[in-house]
């Protein structure tokens, strides 16, 4: 699961005008002709050094989201009460890593390799998602991700597998396929909580004030400042605002929220009748940017346990090499 | 000792044991050595805890058991049936992948005789579970043979993980006050039949792998009657952390 609006960098101007210069530009009318056409670019086909650079930031973000997202819900596998909702937790935290892998294998297609890309999430040079470095402190916040930040992710996800590049939508048309089994099963151990005893209802109310702020944070900062997002709207790589996917969230599952007797901890937020359109309370945009930068309340657990990973399977990928690759690995590094 | 009874604790022992290994195979979610490898232990767990499931099933229909609910997630450690094997922690990964290996094999001898087994439930599981059991001895079998055979550093940990497991793995033929009851009425073959049919299985791969099976001089027994490693109990106050919350409420 995978929310964006945030992932895409500001362009170096300077490097970026020196990439322009090298783009033939006839090579790039063609492109962005059949991109305007609703063709999809493939990996051995002409694209901008832009585009690539863009997509792989994205691709690979959204695959580390997968496994970084993992583990929040991964550590409730062994309290999941009772066999339904254990067998599908493990189930559906397998699919997340199923998606990570999916996603390492389309960013590839740009020519970054999965280690490349596993070492900068390490290092911290690359990002995932802000929602995962929040701690999921009862039963209840399982639930909460399980639905509204699949929810969430379906809404970016779908938008973006109507992108440009054929790799990424067709891992996207699968993910989405399986994420929505996934929001089935969030909704229904949540409904189960909302309509249960006063305490899971209590447990319910409790982890859905927590997660409002971080679910608002999801889509990323307002279009109003998103400064750079023309182009890759134009080439597909960005496929819906910020705000519009917000809103096309708020405006499915506030309702299903508040049906159930829940209430959400914003009390600016409805739906103008005039506009059709949403109205919020901003979220905390200082402490989302706190978080990406890695001052979250979990930033560091998380990568703790991925370098915990990395470095106790060390051996194990060693022993998968060839001969030849075991060599190079020996090698010191120039 | 009447047969109801044998048959109830035979299951039961065999559905303690695919419970807790699936529970264990289950923490390596996340934080596999390769994804791919993450994404088999959590498929291999939930079949695991999937036979659990099917085994209370068979308690509660045909035996008038509790809720496999409440019968997996409300007992404490003395009234389990596993071996020590499943209960240890999952250490290293190749603590769990030769753990797999053994369990897995001796799950596969333990249905292929079910399979013919005079009580038709356990005959229509052993059906069912079959394919599954089939991919999770092939998977466990490559990843050894892969192991062993590229390098002295990979094959040395694989040799200690097997010399460590192996007195383990003897408990998972402990044998039950109440065998010959049950091989008499051809409900399953008997736990010392089962292991040298388990020693059959797994001897062409230890070779292949170029391993030193060890001698079985002092199989750990004791968790058939309710003596278990203090692991056991942890796990169950972990597993059952939030059920316990209210055990009449439905999650």
């Amino acid at each position: 699961m995978y929310g964006g609006g945030y992932i895409f960098d500001e362009p170096n101007r300077k490097q970026q005008r020196e990439e322009q210069l090298h783009d033939d530009p006839e090579k790039l009318a063609a492109f962005e002709a059949r991109i305007a056409r609703g063709e999809k670019i493939e990996p051995g086909d002409w694209m901008p050094a832009e585009y690539r650079r863009q997509l792989i930031r994205l691709i690979e973000q959204h695959a580390h989201s997968e496994i970084i997202g993992a583990l929040p819900e991964g550590t409730w596998i062994t309290r999941a009460p009772g066999f339904k909702r254990k067998l599908a937790l493990i189930a559906k935290v397998q699919d997340e890593v199923g998606h990570g892998q999916l996603l390492y294998n389309a960013a590839e297609t740009l020519g970054k390799s999965r280690e490349a890309m596993i070492n900068d999430l390490l290092s911290g040079k690359s990002k995932y998602s802000n929602v995962f470095n929040y701690p999921a402190k009862t039963w209840a916040d399982v639930t909460v991700i399980g639905f509204l930040i699949d929810a969430a992710a379906i809404v970016n996800q779908v938008a973006n597998s109507k992108g440009s590049y054929g790799p990424y939508c067709r891992a996207l048309e699968r993910i989405c396929y399986e994420e929505s089994f996934h929001l089935k099963q969030g909704y229904d151990a949540f409904i189960e909580l909302a309509t249960g005893t006063p305490a899971q209802k209590e447990m319910l109310q409790d982890a859905l004030n927590r997660w409002w702020q971080p679910i608002m944070h999801f889509f990323g900062p307002p279009d109003k400042a998103s400064s750079h997002s023309e182009k890759l709207m134009e080439w597909k790589v960005k496929m819906a605002s910020n705000d519009d996917m917000r809103n096309q969230f708020l405006d499915v599952y506030v309702p299903k929220i508040w049906e159930l007797g829940l209430t959400l901890p914003d009390p600016l937020l409805r739906k103008n009748p005039d506009t059709g359109k949403w109205e919020y309370s901003d979220p905390d945009w200082d402490l989302f940017f706190e978080v990406i930068k890695g001052n979250g309340p979990c930033n560091k657990e998380r990568l703790d346990v991925r370098k915990w990973a990395e470095e106790h399977g060390r051996w194990i990928r060693k022993a998968l090499m060839r001969p030849e690759e075991m060599e190079r690995s020996a090698l010191p590094v120039a | 000792m009447q047969l109801q009874q044998a048959i109830q604790e035979l299951i039961t022992k065999m559905a303690d044991d695919e419970l807790v290994i699936g529970h264990r195979n289950s923490e390596w979610t996340g934080l596999g050595p390769v994804m791919e490898e993450d994404i088999a232990f959590s498929s291999m767990a939930q079949d695991k805890i999937g036979h659990a499931l099917a085994l209370y099933r068979i308690l509660e229909e045909h035996f008038g058991g509790t809720h496999p609910d409440q019968f997996a997630f409300l007992r404490n450690a003395k009234d389990f049936r596993c071996c020590h094997f499943v209960e240890m922690p999952i250490g290293s990964y190749d603590f769990s992948l030769m753990r797999h290996f053994l369990f897995d094999h001796a799950e596969t001898v333990r249905y292929q005789a079910l399979a013919q087994s005079k009580f038709a439930p356990f005959q229509h599981l052993a059906g069912k579970v079959k394919g599954e059991l089939k991919y999770h001895t092939l998977h466990a079998d490559a990843w050894i043979i892969q192991l062993c055979t590229a390098g002295e550093d990979s094959r040395w940990r694989m040799q200690a993980a097997l010399d460590n497991c192996f007195q383990l793995a003897g408990g998972l033929f402990e044998p039950g006050p109440a065998e010959d009851l049950l091989i008499a009425e051809q409900i399953y073959p008997g736990e010392a039949a089962l292991y040298k049919q388990w020693l059959s299985h797994i001897s062409p791969v230890i070779g292949k792998a170029g391993l030193v099976l060890p001698e079985m001089t002092s199989p750990v027994y004791g968790g058939r009657t309710g003596q278990h490693t203090p692991y056991l109990q942890q796990l169950l106050n972990e597993m059952g952390e939030v059920f316990r919350l209210d055990p009449e409420a439905t999650w």
